[in-house]
């Protein structure tokens, strides 16, 4: 009765006024909530990404850091002087190296994706398909490696396939070769690392994905005429995509920079843009190189990236 | 992790010193060191603590590079730090080590006089650092695998490597190279008969072309991973530290799997490295550190080092205490012949450094 009355009372200017200021106290309190994840990406990826983009317009000095400072200032005569270097990037499209570089790193993360979503999609399938207790052993079994260090498991991963290796010595008893494969060392056992090691990343999402697949659209499909495969193709994968996007996505953007994986399993030929950077930094001292071409990986794979997501997301919403 | 223990430990014993403040500044109870990994006798660090009472943080790394990407961030919190003599040279002009104050060292004289006028062609007049090891780049390789393919062809030559027809004849049971472009270059322009220390663009391509001409009989390039490989026959040759190879040469005997490794010395002449102690300049614990370097100085403590990590230490009293399979061993105290024909990798200047890098980036991949 009073709440009535009250909003009878309520009436003209003082209600709109009213609303209005709920409204900014709403606004507050979402830019409240956003800001601490946004605080959060200032502070741990944007500054760090600037100081990155720094480095890569200073020239290399043998000093503590080892490279020039872009400001001087001269208190006296009040003269402040810039000194941007971009020679760093002239040198990066001079020299086809770099060049080479990015696109082996792509090709090998492009193909590793796709074996990763050729072996996750499966796998993500049969957790979701399954039901308590099963569910839950399967998908704790997906996340169980994680309790193991990385750099172990690469390792683990060299014994196994060495000349003299588990996988050698297996093939070589049920005698299907006699002489030891050579699979360390070359791009395949980039390949098995990164498809081993980037699994679960793949999984996770697609099996999100698939778990909202509600079963009576399966169902309906069927009955309405749908072979297996159809119904795979016109149902499932499609509703799945958003899924195998995002899975793509967090294996794509890290192979791409992998360092370790082709480092310890890979051949002295295997180029890729983490051994490049690895060798900028350490050999040649030159951290200005090192991040200029971190800069440019970034803008290079991770910018049309995000625009493709973007775009997926746009049409997510208008569909 | 005995790293990250040490680490933690390392940074522990930073905020003591640091809450302990002033009142202890001239007496030091702790010593940060970081140091190679493997290279120093254990017992050494423990006598040194039941000595002096400091308690020493010991961490390790395995390559020049990693060191020097500390340093030259700053900041680290070590009181002592073993660089190799190119590596020195750089540091010495970035003017990040404190002086050595060589009065406080009464082991002083013990050092070999001909190794510190070396070492001096990389710090002048020794004024930063003191040797503490040495050693050289050869061939470390399979007797039996190597004999079985070359036969008597003599293997103190580095044709067996640079030469593409012999290397031909090993690349089916393994060659391994050091990952090391500055070392590896200076060998092959050595062994070209060219300056081992020229920054000629013309000479560089030279050096490349041999080495590209050789490059596909060369199974993989690191700078750790032969030790392993050569113990168990994985390769029968690589182009590596002498104590390394001498590692190797232990753990195979231990395996007992047959496996016989062989080093020997390139009759070319090779590479000379040294390693030696220094002080960063923002050290928390320079007297402790002095006091390190002094006990390092001492023969019995050099003794005991050299034979444990089969390096040469560069210590006049220290050889008479040497054991004698390592005093004879020509691959770790090479006769004066072959140590006439030594010659040392000096740094190179920021540019030659970078089309360097590229060349070799060049001739790992093959391109």
């Amino acid at each position: 009765m009073s709440i009535i009355a009250e909003s009878v009372r309520l009436t003209g200017p003082t209600l709109r006024a009213l609303i209005l200021e709920r409204l900014g106290q709403i606004k507050c309190g979402r830019y409240a909530v956003i800001s601490i994840p946004g605080l959060w990406l200032a502070v741990f990826f944007f500054i760090p990404f600037l100081v990155v983009f720094k480095i890569s317009l200073a020239e290399t000095a043998i000093a503590i850091p080892p490279y020039t400072s872009l400001f001087e200032f001269d208190l006296e005569e009040a003269l402040l002087e810039i000194s941007i270097n971009l020679g760093n990037y002239r040198y990066l499209f001079e020299d086809d190296f770099y060049l080479a570089a990015y696109l082996n790193s792509a090709k090998i993360a492009a193909i590793s994706t796709f074996f990763t979503l050729l072996i996750g999609f499966p796998m993500a399938y049969l957790i979701a398909r399954s039901h308590g207790t099963t569910r839950t052993l399967l998908l704790s079994l997906v996340i169980l490696p994680f309790w193991t260090s990385f750099l172990l498991r690469v390792y683990a991963w060299m014994g196994i396939l060495q000349k003299n290796g588990i996988v050698n010595d297996f093939l070589m008893s049920i005698g299907l070769i006699d002489t030891p494969l050579t699979i360390l060392q070359t791009d395949i056992a980039v390949y098995i690392g990164i498809v081993y090691t980037y699994l679960p990343f793949m999984v996770l999402p697609l099996y999100t994905a698939l778990e909202k697949l509600d079963g009576a659209l399966l169902e309906a499909a069927q009955d309405l005429g749908c072979k297996p495969a159809q119904t795979f193709f016109l149902i499932t994968l499609p509703l799945s995509l958003p899924g195998v996007v995002a899975g793509c996505l967090l294996v794509f953007i890290p192979a791409v920079g992998e360092f370790v994986i082709p480092a310890l399993l890979g051949g002295s030929d295997t180029l890729m843009i983490g051994r490049v950077l690895w060798d900028e930094f350490f050999l040649s001292r030159d951290w200005p190189m090192a991040s200029a071409v971190a800069t440019v990986m970034l803008i290079v794979l991770v910018l049309p990236i995000m625009l493709i997501r973007n775009n997926a997301e746009k049409q997510g919403e208008a569909a | 992790m005995p790293i990250t223990k040490n680490r933690l430990g390392a940074a522990l014993a930073l905020s003591v010193s640091v809450t302990s403040g002033a009142a202890l500044a001239d007496e030091s109870k702790v010593l940060n060191i970081y140091n190679w990994s493997d290279y120093i006798a254990p017992e050494a660090i423990e006598a040194f603590s039941e000595k002096t009472g400091i308690e020493v943080n010991y961490d390790v790394y395995d390559s020049n590079e990693v060191l020097e990407a500390k340093l030259m961030s700053g900041g680290t919190g070590y009181d002592l730090v073993v660089p190799a003599g190119a590596f020195l040279e750089r540091h010495v002009q970035a003017d990040i080590y404190l002086e050595v104050d060589q009065s406080r060292l009464s082991n002083y004289d013990n050092l070999d006089q001909v190794m510190l006028e070396k070492v001096a062609r990389y710090d002048a007049g020794n004024e930063h650092s003191v040797p503490y090891a040495w050693g050289t780049i050869g061939l470390g390789y399979n007797v039996d695998q190597v004999r079985e393919r070359l036969g008597d062809t003599p293997v103190d030559s580095l044709d067996l490597v640079f030469n593409p027809d012999v290397a031909a004849k090993l690349a089916d049971c393994g060659i391994a190279m050091l990952d090391s472009p500055a070392e590896v270059v200076s060998m092959a322009l050595n062994y070209l008969g060219l300056d081992p220390n020229s920054e000629k663009k013309g000479d560089l391509k030279k050096a490349e072309a041999m080495l590209q001409s050789v490059r596909p009989h060369i199974k993989y390039f690191s700078s750790s991973k032969y030790i392993s490989d050569l113990a168990n026959g994985e390769i029968c040759l690589a182009v590596g530290y002498n104590g390394d190879v001498l590692q190797a040469q232990g753990r195979a005997e231990e395996a007992g799997q047959g496996v016989n490794v062989g080093y020997s010395i390139p009759s070319e002449g090779t590479l000379v490295w040294f390693d030696v102690m220094a002080i960063p300049a923002d050290a928390p614990h320079p007297d402790a550190a002095h006091k390190f370097i002094d006990f390092v100085l001492q023969g019995d403590t050099a003794a005991g080092i050299s034979n444990y990590v089969y390096y040469a230490v560069p210590n006049v009293a220290a050889m008479p205490l040497l054991d004698e399979e390592v005093s004879s061993n020509p691959g770790i105290y090479p006769s004066e012949d072959v140590k006439a024909k030594l010659f040392t990798q000096n740094a190179h200047t920021p540019k030659f450094d970078r089309i360097l890098n590229r060349s070799w980036s060049n001739t790992k991949t093959g391109r």
